[in-house]
C-alpha cells in the first residue's frame, strides 16, 4: 500500500480509472435522467442550466449520456482486450516454446495483421455483417492479438533462457508443462501492464469507430457518436464537443498512467 | 545489435559477411511475399464473411436476377483462387477494377486521393518530429527538473487525446470562434500551393499531437539510456561539455528506437488520418474508404484497405532499411 502511495503516477491512474469504472457501473442502475429521454423544450442548454452538464440537440441529459457512454466504451474495450490478450498470449507462449520456423511464420503473420488498422478492418467487417458492438469488438480484438503475441513472445523467450527452466528442459519435462508452471507465472506482470495500456488504445479506437458510425447503433449513447453529432452544433453548443472528448481523454490518461505506474512497480529494471 | 523487440526484420548474425546489395535484394523479396500474403488474406476474409460483394452492393431489395447478373459481371461465380489470380494479374498491370458507384477505375480514384493523404501524413510526421525531438532531448538532458516533469505531463496528455477530437477543438477555436482558418474542405493543389497547405495545416496538427506525445517519451527514454553508456561517459570524462556529449554522442545513437517507433506508429497515423479526414472533410483516402463504406462500394473498399496495409508494410520496410544508415554498428555488420 505504501508502495502505491509513494508513486503519484500510479495513484493518479488508479483513482481516475476507479472513478470511471464506478461511474460506468453506476450507470447500469442509476442515471440522473433517462439517457435516451428527449425533452425538446430543454434542448441545447449549457451545463448547469439544465442538469449538471447541460443537454444536447434533443434535450437529452448530457451527464446521463456520458455515464452510459462510459459503460459502453469500457465494456466494449474490455471485452476486445480480453479476447485479444488471451489469444495473443496463447500464441506468444506457444511460439516461445516451439521456436524455429513456427516462430518466423507466426510472427510474420502477426506483422501482417498489425498492418491493417482496426478502423479499416471494422469497415470491412461492418460492410458484410453490419456495424455494432460485435463488429467493433472483433475488429479491435483482431488487432490486439499480434500486439500481445509480440509482448508475450519476447518476455517468454527471456524466461526460457533462465537456469531453472533449462534445468527443467534437461530433466525431460514436457514443454507445455514448463510453459504452464514456469513461463506463464513469470510473465503475468508484463501482460498485466500491457493490458492496461492496450485498454487505453482500445477506448480510443472504439471512440473512433463510433465517431464513424461503426460502433453501437443509436439511440445507445457512445462518446464517439456524441462527438460526431456535436459537429452540427459547434458554434452554438461547444460543450457537446468538449465533454465527450474530455471523457475519452480522461479515461485513456487514467489507464495509461495506471499502466506506467504498474510497470515501474512490477518491473524495477525498466526504471529509466 | 539493439534489442528493439518489435521489428520482424531483425538482422541475423549470419548475414555479417554478405554485402549490402544482397541484403537489400533479400529484403525486397521478403517485402513482395508479404504484400502478396496481405492481398490474399483480404481476399480470403472477404470470402469468409457472410454475404458476397455483389449482395452487399445491391442491398436486400435486389432481385435474384440482378444479383446473379452482377455476380457474373464481377466474376464472383468463379472459384476463390481463380478470382484472386485474375485480380492479381490485373493489379500487376495497374488495373484495380472499377468503382461501382463512381464508374471510374479504382486506381485513378486512389491516385487522386493520395494527393491529399500523403501530404497530410508527411506534414503530420514533420510536425510531430520537430516538436517531439527537441522536447524529448531537452527533457532527458534536464532529467527530473521541473521542465522534465512538465514535458512528461504534456506528452501523456497528447497521447490520451483522440486526434479527431483535437481536430474538432481546432475547428472550434480557429474556424468557428476566430475565423482564421477554413473549417474543412480542400481547394485542390491547382488552386495554389499555399492555400492547399493552409487547408492541411489544422488536420495535420490534429494528427501530429498524439504522435508527438509518443515520440517525445520514446526520445527521452532512449537518450537517457544512451547517456548512461560507456562511450558517452568516456566522452564526458575527456572533458566534453554536457551539452556536446548530449547532442553529438547521445542523440545520434538514440535515434534507432525513435525511428522504429516512428515506423510502428504509421499504422496509427493512417487510422488517425481516416478519422481526421472525415472531421475536416478532406477528399483523401480515408474519406474515400468511409464513403465507399456508406455506398457499399466493396471494390473500392477492398483496394483502399489493401493500399493502406501495403503502405504500412512498405513504411516498416523503409524503416528497416534506414537502420543501415543511422546505426553504424549495423552498417559495419552488413558490410
Amino acid at each position: 500500500m505504501r508502495q502505491i502511495l509513494r508513486r503519484p503516477t500510479l495513484l493518479a491512474g488508479l483513482i481516475i480509472t476507479a472513478l470511471l469504472v464506478f461511474i460506468a457501473l453506476l450507470s447500469l442502475v442509476w442515471t440522473p435522467f433517462a439517457p435516451t429521454k428527449m425533452q425538446i423544450v430543454h434542448k441545447l442548454k449549457p451545463p448547469l442550466a439544465h442538469g449538471l452538464l447541460g443537454t444536447d440537440q434533443f434535450g437529452r441529459d448530457m451527464a446521463s449520456m456520458l455515464m452510459v457512454g462510459a459503460w459502453n466504451s469500457l465494456s466494449t474495450s474490455f471485452l476486445a482486450v480480453a479476447i485479444g490478450a488471451t489469444l495473443g498470449t496463447l500464441v506468444g507462449v506457444t511460439v516461445a516454446a516451439i521456436r524455429g520456423l513456427t516462430e518466423t511464420v507466426v510472427m510474420r503473420a502477426c506483422d501482417i495483421i498489425f498492418s491493417i488498422p482496426p478502423i479499416l478492418s471494422a469497415m470491412l467487417f461492418g460492410a458484410f455483417i453490419g456495424a455494432g458492438r460485435f463488429t467493433a469488438i472483433i475488429a479491435i480484438a483482431v488487432f490486439m492479438v499480434p500486439v500481445f503475441a509480440r509482448v508475450t513472445l519476447s518476455a517468454a523467450r527471456q524466461i526460457w533462457t533462465r537456469d531453472y527452466v533449462m534445468a527443467a528442459v534437461s530433466m525431460g519435462r514436457n514443454r507445455a508443462k514448463i510453459t504452464y508452471v514456469h513461463v506463464l507465472p513469470n510473465i503475468t506482470n508484463q501482460i498485466l501492464v500491457q493490458v492496461t495500456i492496450q485498454l487505453g488504445l482500445a477506448i480510443l479506437t472504439e471512440a473512433g469507430l463510433s465517431f464513424l458510425g461503426l460502433g453501437m447503433p443509436p439511440p445507445t449513447p457512445t462518446w464517439g457518436r456524441m462527438l460526431s453529432d456535436s459537429q452540427t452544433f459547434m458554434g452554438q453548443a461547444p460543450w457537446l464537443a468538449l465533454l465527450p472528448g474530455s471523457a475519452i481523454a480522461l479515461a485513456v490518461l487514467g489507464l495509461n498512467m495506471l499502466g506506467d505506474g504498474l510497470r515501474d512497480l512490477l518491473d524495477p529494471r525498466d526504471n529509466v | 545489435m539493439p534489442e528493439t523487440g518489435v521489428s520482424s526484420f531483425a538482422f541475423p548474425e549470419s548475414l555479417k559477411g554478405q554485402d549490402m546489395v544482397a541484403l537489400i535484394v533479400r529484403r525486397i523479396a521478403g517485402l513482395v511475399v508479404t504484400l502478396l500474403i496481405v492481398s490474399a488474406l483480404i481476399f480470403l476474409v472477404m470470402d469468409l464473411l457472410p454475404g458476397d460483394p455483389a449482395s452487399v452492393m445491391l442491398g436486400t431489395s435486389a432481385t435474384p436476377e440482378t444479383l446473379a447478373a452482377l455476380q457474373k459481371q464481377m466474376g464472383l461465380d468463379q472459384p476463390l483462387l481463380v478470382r484472386y489470380g485474375i485480380w492479381l494479374g490485373q493489379a500487376l498491370r495497374g488495373d484495380f477494377g472499377t468503382s461501382y458507384t463512381y464508374s471510374v477505375p479504382v486506381a485513378g480514384l486512389i491516385a487522386e486521393r493520395l494527393a491529399v493523404t500523403v501530404p497530410l501524413a508527411l506534414l503530420a510526421v514533420f510536425l510531430s518530429v520537430s516538436l517531439a525531438l527537441p522536447l524529448g532531448v531537452i527533457s532527458a538532458g534536464k532529467r527530473n527538473s521541473g521542465l522534465d516533469y512538465i514535458v512528461g505531463v504534456v506528452s501523456q496528455l497528447f497521447i490520451a487525446v483522440p486526434g479527431f477530437w483535437v481536430g474538432l477543438l481546432l475547428i472550434l477555436l480557429f474556424s468557428v470562434s476566430l475565423g482564421w482558418m477554413p473549417a474543412g474542405g480542400f481547394p485542390g493543389w491547382s488552386a495554389g500551393f499555399w492555400i492547399s497547405l493552409k487547408a492541411l495545416l489544422l488536420p495535420a496538427i490534429a494528427l501530429a499531437l498524439p504522435q508527438a506525445g509518443v515520440l517525445t517519451r520514446v526520445t527521452r527514454t532512449s537518450v537517457l539510456e544512451v547517456m548512461s553508456e560507456d562511450y558517452v561517459r568516456t566522452a564526458r570524462s575527456k572533458g566534453l561539455s554536457e551539452r556536446t556529449a548530449l547532442w553529438l554522442h547521445a542523440v545520434p545513437n538514440a535515434m534507432v528506437p525513435v525511428v522504429t517507433i516512428l515506423g510502428l506508429q504509421f499504422t496509427f497515423l493512417i487510422a488517425g488520418a481516416v478519422l481526421v479526414e472525415n472531421v475536416f472533410n478532406l477528399p483523401g483516402l480515408g474519406r474515400l474508404a468511409y464513403q465507399a463504406l456508406s455506398q457499399r462500394d466493396v471494390v473500392v473498399m477492398q483496394n483502399v484497405i489493401l493500399f493502406f496495409a501495403g503502405l504500412v508494410i512498405v513504411m516498416n520496410f523503409l524503416v528497416d532499411m534506414l537502420y543501415l544508415f543511422i546505426d553504424p554498428r549495423l552498417r559495419a555488420g552488413a558490410r
